[in-house]
């Protein structure tokens, strides 16, 4: 069990090392200047401000400097904003984009297992079907398509609920139904599979052998074991989130990273694009890891004296 | 003897996308208390689904129950709701099954998945419940019972764990009890490890079994009297000694054939040719007649009823009507008839609890 | 149980001939996996649906632009934003094509009428006055081309990494297997941002940012199946017959793969389009006057409120495209799947 988690780790330090390059050596390569008219400054101008912002240093050099900012913690200042240090710009957005995710991966997540469960329960009846169909969609058709079509119909048309911006609860209503779309559907489905097979095992033949009622063998037999695998595909799923934010926040105004990620690249705002990424790249990798420890508890094969899992 | 559960003219067919596939065609036999029944039979036969119907754990999507009755009592169980079939199973009729790797719940202590019918059935405290579960645990024979109970299904062996389910069969003392091939998945040693146990417990417990399986040593070991089912039906049916010893039914002395034993003097093994009918369609006659190598014009035109050998034998098979040829079985059966009737060797010793055992035959020791 | 309404004669118990190869006869045709699949594809009614919506798309992204008089990028400022008006559907007021916007307040007025144009757009114009029809169709093609493209050269990747990684296996595969891991651990989003970034956007730049991390979903699949093919004994019998090793991973391998590769690559697309679109949203899509779904409905959003025909028509397109690929797939892949059979 430790050395899992020690191996898992080790891979995350690896991949953060590499998307940390990565990003820097990508900025290095895209053409143009971040500073806006460049090219109207003279000789001497253009070089102040280039070694304002050391980008006038060799390569080796620059990368070193990038490399330990950031373990310091670092991130660089914003061009954008007049120096403001990339990680307050990023801090200050963080509330909005964590409470959407939070909520669309809470109601995603129940919703789409109680959905699964149902279906499979209910198997080959209009409810499985109809859930069949709810998840296909939901997976199907990208989340900012279903934010358009909602802020048209819902917002415009039927003034049910407000268009934009994020100044109270009803305001999050449509960006968390949009986004916890996707979620809801791979949920649903992946439980509906797992609930199946495990209805289908000998144990719960047994269970029924030994008088057990529908709801026991349901709730108390069927669901943990369905359950436990359904945990990581928890993971990817928050990660899916943060890639629909960026678009969700852009169209219901929401004053979250996701938007200020996609101001940056439009203004070639370079320390923030980059600041972001890495922050993004942390956020998935975590993510992952903690899904990942998180199956080796719950389940007792694994938990309990290193069994063999299935 | 008191019959304690009796199945009449039992019709089950099951709705394929293929089509309707008639699985048990009209099976009767009666359970006497305290008795072990074996039911014998190839895959497809039909003895699984006949004991999977006593307790009504056939899928309800799929199966149907076309007629017949299943006495158990002073109740019909084909006419019950789910709902008071509950009560019954875990309580008064037990079972369990082929794969004890596969038969527990992985992610629930052992304790808990003794203790449930024992709460459920007879309202016991969870505290009196779990003293009683290492009680069981200790019964089948599971050492360090007060450490195991709090253990999962992965950290013990397969023969431990078929320990186990013996024990949440066995919890609420059931009337009967039904095997459906315990020991086949077992290595031969646990095999018997397994088959003590349960004569043991039923002693003890007084219980009456079925005993489902395909292999005959085990039945021999184990049984009172034994039924042989073949394409949904029960072809031969009488005391173990009986069919053994005396078998009239064609399925049956291939059976009997195909076991090698110590007098085997051929160089090749016996096998039945042919492969078991194809229940969507079934055939007009006798189901076996494709196999038969004695096979007569009458088989292909009606099913042959029971003949009666004995008070308690009775075979289906045109062979014991009157104006059949006389035939003769295959050697290993003649053999075995010619012990029978010559009262020759220690014969498998029949009694109500069940003591049998295979009989040490070689040279009359 | 049969009763005895006839009596039995005695010639009844005269022996008969069995012959026992009648009793083996199977009772349905043999069919081969293909046909074999192809039958439970077409149980699948939302599958055959889709496939037939999806080739009807796909020959209008083709025709839809030349069956009408515009061009994608001609433009008519005189005709911005005109809704969407059919010749002969003008009078159905309950359907979309009768040329009416709305106004803030409610009240609905014909906008060719009012400003005089005597031209129908089937879709609308958008606000330079280029004829959506047009541009909706074009689009389509451009981002089924660009899905298409990426599904491909993913594929191509794939197979090949997966089949060397497996077929090879020891050492080599660790190492591949490895470098997998990393990139899979690497999020998708800032792969390809970064590389628009670099590259700039652009049909091309984008086919590449999607093919550079969309391969390894189908290298993982493929080695799973070369493994198991290895220790099969066609393997065995090829190289004892001489054949080489390409020889075996190409003409004994993969055709025994087809069913999981068409699969994955079934699934890869929709994936492509989502990105695609995705890209556009946030401002790294294609450039003007290339149109591809994406820019349509991100075009389309600014103007919602005014004239909601501009997001709803292609964000519809979109929508139908995917749900129907992944019907698509999803039949398929119940089909192929030899552990689904029944």
């Amino acid at each position: 069990m430790v050395k899992y988690i020690l191996k898992r780790v080790g891979y995350m330090i690896i991949t953060l090392f590499i998307v940390t390059s990565l990003t820097f050596f990508l900025m290095k390569l895209i053409p143009g200047s971040p500073f806006n008219n460049f090219e109207k400054l003279s000789e001497v101008q253009r070089n102040i401000l280039l070694d304002k912002y050391g980008l006038n240093d060799p390569l080796p050099v620059q990368y070193f400097n990038y490399m330990m900012n950031l373990v310091k913690g670092d991130l660089g200042v914003s061009f954008q904003f007049d120096n403001t240090p990339v990680t307050e710009l990023i801090a200050n957005r963080l509330g909005p984009s964590a409470q959407l995710g939070f909520q669309a991966m809470v109601v995603g997540s129940i919703l789409g297992i109680l959905l699964g469960v149902i279906a499979a329960l209910k198997q080959n009846t209009w409810i499985d079907y109809g859930s069949t169909f709810i998840a296909v969609v939901g997976k199907s058709i990208p989340s900012f398509i279903f934010a358009g079509l909602m802020q048209y119909y819902i917002s415009v048309k039927l003034g049910w609920l407000p268009v934009m911006l994020w100044k109270g609860p009803e305001y999050t209503i449509l960006p968390t139904i949009a986004l916890a779309m996707f979620p809801i559907s791979i949920a649903a489905r992946f439980m509906r599979t797992e609930m199946v097979e495990v209805l289908g095992s000998d144990y719960i033949t047994l269970a029924r052998a030994k008088g057990a009622s529908r709801w026991q063998i349901s709730f108390k037999h069927a669901l943990r074991n369905a359950l436990i695998p359904v945990v990581t595909v928890l993971g990817p799923l928050a990660v899916s989130l943060m890639t629909g934010s960026l678009v969700i926040e852009q169209i219901f105004g929401i004053p979250g990273i996701g938007e200020q990620f996609v101001k940056s690249i439009n203004m070639n705002d370079y320390p923030v694009i980059m600041g972001t990424n890495i922050l993004f790249a942390v956020l998935f990798i975590v993510v992952i890891l903690i899904v990942d420890i998180l199956y080796g508890i719950i389940d007792p094969r694994i938990r309990v004296s290193g069994g063999k899992t299935k | 003897m008191e019959k304690i559960l009796e199945v009449k003219d039992l019709n089950i067919s099951f709705h394929t996308f293929s089509g309707e596939v008639k699985a048990i065609r009209g099976v009767s036999f009666d359970l006497y208390n305290g008795e072990t029944l074996a039911i014998v039979g190839e895959s497809g036969s039909g003895k699984s689904v006949t004991t999977k119907s006593i307790m009504r754990l056939l899928p309800e999507h799929n199966s149907e129950i076309k007629g017949g009755q299943i006495l158990f009592g002073g109740k019909d169980l084909t006419k019950l709701k789910d709902k008071d079939m509950q009560k019954i199973r875990g309580k008064d009729i037990s079972m369990i099954f082929q794969d004890p790797m596969t038969s527990l719940n992985p992610t629930m202590k052992i304790g808990n998945q003794i203790m449930e019918p024992l709460i459920k059935h007879q309202n016991m405290s969870r505290h009196a419940a779990k003293e009683r579960a290492i009680e069981l645990l200790k019964l089948v024979g599971i050492p360090k019972a007060e450490l195991r109970v709090d253990q999962y299904p992965h950290q013990f062996s397969g023969g431990m764990r078929q320990r186990v389910v013996i024990a949440i069969a066995l919890a609420c003392n059931p009337k009967v009890l039904i095997a459906d091939e315990p020991t086949t998945a077992l290595d031969v040693t646990i095999q018997a490890q397994i088959l003590e146990l349960m004569k043991d417990l039923q002693k003890k417990i007084d219980t009456s079994i079925i005993f489902i399986t395909h292999d005959l040593g085990v039945v021999a070991n184990v049984a009172d009297r034994v039924a042989v089912m073949y394409g949904g039906k029960i072809v031969e049916i009488g005391t173990a000694d009986e069919i053994f010893y005396n078998p009239k039914h064609p399925y049956t002395w291939g059976l009997i054939s195909s076991m090698p034993d110590m007098d085997t003097q051929d160089d090749e093994l016996f096998s039945i040719p042919g492969t078991p009918p194809d229940l969507l369609d079934p055939p007009k006659g006798d189901a076996f007649a494709p196999r038969n190598p004695f096979v007569m014009k009458i088989d292909l035109e009606q099913e042959p009823p029971f003949f009666k050998v004995s008070d308690t034998h009775y075979a289906a098979t045109w062979l014991l009507h009157p104006d059949a040829p006389k035939v003769e079985p295959p050697a290993a059966v003649l053999r075995r008839q010619n012990q029978f009737f010559s009262g020759n060797a220690d014969l498998v010793k029949v009694g109500n609890a069940g003591q049998a055992s295979f009989p040490e035959n070689k040279e009359g020791k | 149980m049969s009763n005895k309404d006839i009596t039995i004669s005695k010639d009844m118990f005269a022996p008969v001939h069995i012959d026992p190869s009648k009793s083996e006869k199977i009772a349905k045709p043999s069919l081969n996996f293909w046909q074999d699949s192809w039958l439970r594809v077409r149980k699948n009614k939302g599958a055959v649906v889709s496939m037939v919506i999806l080739v009807i798309m796909i020959l209008m992204a083709f025709v839809g632009p030349m069956i009408t008089p515009y061009s994608y990028d001609t433009q008519n400022t005189k005709h911005n934003n005109l809704p969407p008006r059919i010749q002969g559907l003008e009078d159905v007021h309950w359907l979309p094509f009768d040329g009416t916007l709305s106004r803030r307040d409610g009240t609905v007025y014909n906008a060719y009428e009012v400003r005089k144009v005597d031209a129908y757009y089937w879709f609308g114009t958008d606000n330079l006055g280029r004829d959506q029809f047009a541009r909706v169709w074009k689009g389509t093609q451009v981002s089924l081309f660009i899905a298409f493209m990426a599904a491909l050269i993913d594929m191509a990747i794939g197979v090949a990494y997966g089949a060397i990684s497996g077929y090879l296996g020891g050492r080599i595969d660790s190492v591949m297997q490895r470098i997998i891991e990393v990139i899979v651990g690497i999020p998708n989003l800032i792969v390809v941002v970064l590389m628009i970034l670099v590259l700039k956007p652009g049909i091309i730049p984008i086919i590449i940012a999607l093919t550079i991390t969309g391969w390894t979903s189908m290298a993982r699949v493929v080695r799973a199946q070369v493994l198991k093919f290895k220790g099969q004994e066609f393997v065995l019998a090829a190289k004892t017959l001489g054949a080489s090793n390409s020889s075996i991973i190409f003409k004994h391998m993969i055709p025994n793969m087809f069913g999981v590769i068409i699969i994955n690559t079934m699934f890869s697309i929709p994936n492509a389009i989502f990105f695609e679109a995705f890209l556009s949203f946030i401002g790294l899509g294609l450039q003007e006057p290339h149109a591809s779904l994406g820019t349509l409905v991100n075009a389309g959003f600014k103007s919602m409120i005014a004239f909601p025909y501009q997001m709803i028509i292609p964000s519809i397109m979109i929508a139908l495209i995917m749900v129907c690929f992944n019907l698509v797939a999803d039949g398929l892949r119940d089909a192929l799947d030899p552990k689904m059979r029944d």
